[in-house]
């Protein structure tokens, strides 16, 4: 097997997310953009513009709840796939403590951490919070197949709750987004999968040494073989 | 019945809107009220046909469940029903009550505070509360702000639909149809002033007559109605099938439409901007040029020394 020089200018990088994760990714991303546009303008009149988006107010009404079905089926899938390198870790809680160093792209000053940072942490755990409870309280006021059998206060409890619990997932998700836009080779990882070395290196030391730990491995084990099935002797 | 017309130029408010709604012509407009006097009512049910026949409403025909309750609730296509009501009273003695129940046209309708759609609910200068159809997206956002369990959404075609007070007849100045109707007198239609004035006079009658807890019932918590009752006993509504006490709208659902939501939402325009002005400021973050000779040079380094290993 040839592998490519590392220091040429066509370093593929690691792989950070191979492509099931990136479709998954993405199918969530849109949808959930599609949830925000379609739930604030019945959220508020200021963004009652909004339903022009999805063919008129009837149908934005119509359409969200079953855009939020869709986006939650593949959340399950992703949270499930996530939950391992989501966990908090005693290094977060430093990185946590620092986070104006990190606003301040002071990333010298910060602990090494490994695959996600704290701030990707939260994210996640915030939206595996979120979502379960848009469903439930989106289920109990949904017209005309549940909200009817539902009693009374429990729907203005669930319409209350779905409302807030948007709010809170709304502005994660803007600080989910700013922070790809924010921090340069990040958007592309979530694109084409690849980050390079020097990124990983710098942003997720921890996970980088465990993934330069395994490529050497692989070469180890790569060596004996090749001498098994060429009989050449080493060099 | 002079000068309570409505019409478009004339109303005070509209559902999920921030600027006035046109209301130069409310002048000499007077507020109108339904008065309903249980106490005289023999439960006959010519206003829920009057209803049904001017609306051009025509419900399932449904079965017989024991009472005289029928349908035996609300529906899209029942914007009236009569609730009847065995109690009784102190002496021991069989009460039947008889409470005809609609929209109650809310001085402060919970209804078109939770309303999500534009110019959905209005309400007149008039005082009538009405809902246009033609703006309702069916999301039942009025069932859960009414007080008094009053809209229902239509299976048909996903709208809410309620006693309208026959705003189209008060229009062209004639009484809702249940009014019309009434064969005992059991419901007056007038300007508000009057019929609280009526209602004061049968109260001081059936005070009289030894219900000493004869009342108006016309709750203030939500700032009054435009339909009002007189009760026997109006320090007990609740047995008037349930007719609440001291109805308000829910505190979940103010909670739910107040001042939190334009604030949220404030909030979330903010967080963007937020975002762009710490880009303009911080900057993004990068991986420096040094960084990246460090880790060519490392990677190098590491494979040498694996080379030079037998
Ligand atoms: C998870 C599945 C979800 C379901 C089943 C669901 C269902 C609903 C339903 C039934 C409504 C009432 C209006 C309508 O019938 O369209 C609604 C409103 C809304 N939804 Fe969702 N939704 C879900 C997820 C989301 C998500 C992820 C967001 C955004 C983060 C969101 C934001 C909103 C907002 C802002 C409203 C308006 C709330 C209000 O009027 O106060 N929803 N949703
Ligand atoms: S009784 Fe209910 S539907 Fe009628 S005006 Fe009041 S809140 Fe609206």
């Amino acid at each position: 097997m040839s592998k490519p020089k590392p220091h040429a200018k066509s370093d593929p990088g690691i792989l950070r997310y191979d492509a099931l994760s990136r479709i998954n990714h993405w199918l969530i991303a849109i949808s959930f953009v599609m949830l925000v546009l379609s739930g604030l303008p019945l959220f508020h009149p200021f963004f009652w513009s909004l339903t022009g988006l999805f063919g008129g107010p009837t149908m934005t009404r119509i359409l969200h709840p079953y855009i939020g079905l869709f986006m939650t089926l593949f959340f399950v899938i992703m949270a499930i796939r996530f939950f391992k390198v989501s966990l908090i870790k005693r290094h977060d809680i430093q990185w946590l403590k620092q986070i104006k160093d990190v606003l301040s792209n002071h990333d010298e000053r910060l602990p090494p951490v490994g695959k996600n940072n704290a701030g990707q942490k939260l994210v996640y755990w915030i939206m595996v919070l979120c979502v379960p409870l848009l469903l439930v309280t989106g289920l109990l006021i949904w017209q005309p197949y549940f909200a009817d059998a539902i009693p009374i206060t429990l729907r203005r409890l669930a319409a209350f709750g779905h409302a807030y619990v948007a709010f809170l997932a709304i502005i994660t998700l803007i600080i989910h987004i700013y922070s790809g836009i924010w921090v340069k080779g990040s958007f592309t990882a979530m694109i084409r999968g690849r980050v390079s070395k020097p990124w990983a290196k710098h942003h997720h030391d921890l996970w980088y040494e465990e993934e330069m730990e395994k490529e050497r491995k692989e070469r180890e084990m790569s060596k004996p073989q090749h001498q098994i099935m060429t009989g050449e002797e080493p060099k | 019945m002079r000068g309570d017309q409505i019409n478009l130029q004339n109303i005070v408010k509209r559902s999920a809107t921030q600027v006035p709604s046109p209301q130069e012509r409310d002048d000499g407009v007077e507020t109108v009220t339904k008065l309903i006097d249980v106490s005289r009512c023999i439960g006959c049910k010519a206003c829920q046909v009057a209803c049904s026949e001017w609306n051009n409403l025509r419900d399932e025909v449904g079965e017989c469940v024991g009472e005289y309750d029928n349908p035996t609730d609300l529906t899209p296509n029942t914007w009236q029903v009569m609730r009847f009501n065995e109690h009784e009273n102190e002496q021991g003695n069989l009460e039947w009550l008889i409470r005809k129940d609609n929209c109650m046209h809310c001085a402060e309708p919970g209804c078109l505070e939770a309303c999500p759609a534009p110019g959905a609910i209005v309400q007149y200068a008039n005082g009538i509360v009405d809902f246009n159809s033609e703006h309702c997206i069916g999301c039942g956002y009025c069932v859960a702000g009414c007080p008094f369990d009053v809209p229902r959404i239509s299976k048909k075609d996903s709208k809410a639909y309620k006693c309208t007070l026959c705003s189209d007849r008060v229009y062209h100045g004639l009484e809702p149809a249940c009014v019309k109707s009434c064969p005992t007198g059991s419901i007056m239609f007038g300007t508000r002033e009057d019929m609280l004035d009526l209602a004061e006079t049968r109260t001081d009658f059936l005070k009289e007559r030894g219900f000493e807890n004869a009342g108006i019932y016309n709750p203030q918590g939500v700032g009054g109605t435009h339909v009002i009752y007189v009760l026997q006993h109006a320090d007990e509504p609740e047995i008037y099938n349930d007719l609440p006490k001291d109805p308000r709208i829910s505190p979940l659902v103010e909670a739910w439409k107040g001042i939190p939501k334009p604030l949220a939402s404030v909030a979330i325009g903010l967080a963007a901007f937020a975002g762009f002005f710490h880009y303009l400021t911080a900057g993004p973050k990068e991986t420096s040029e040094e960084e990246e000779e460090e880790v060519h040079a490392d990677e190098e380094r590491d494979q040498q020394s694996e080379e030079k290993r037998p």
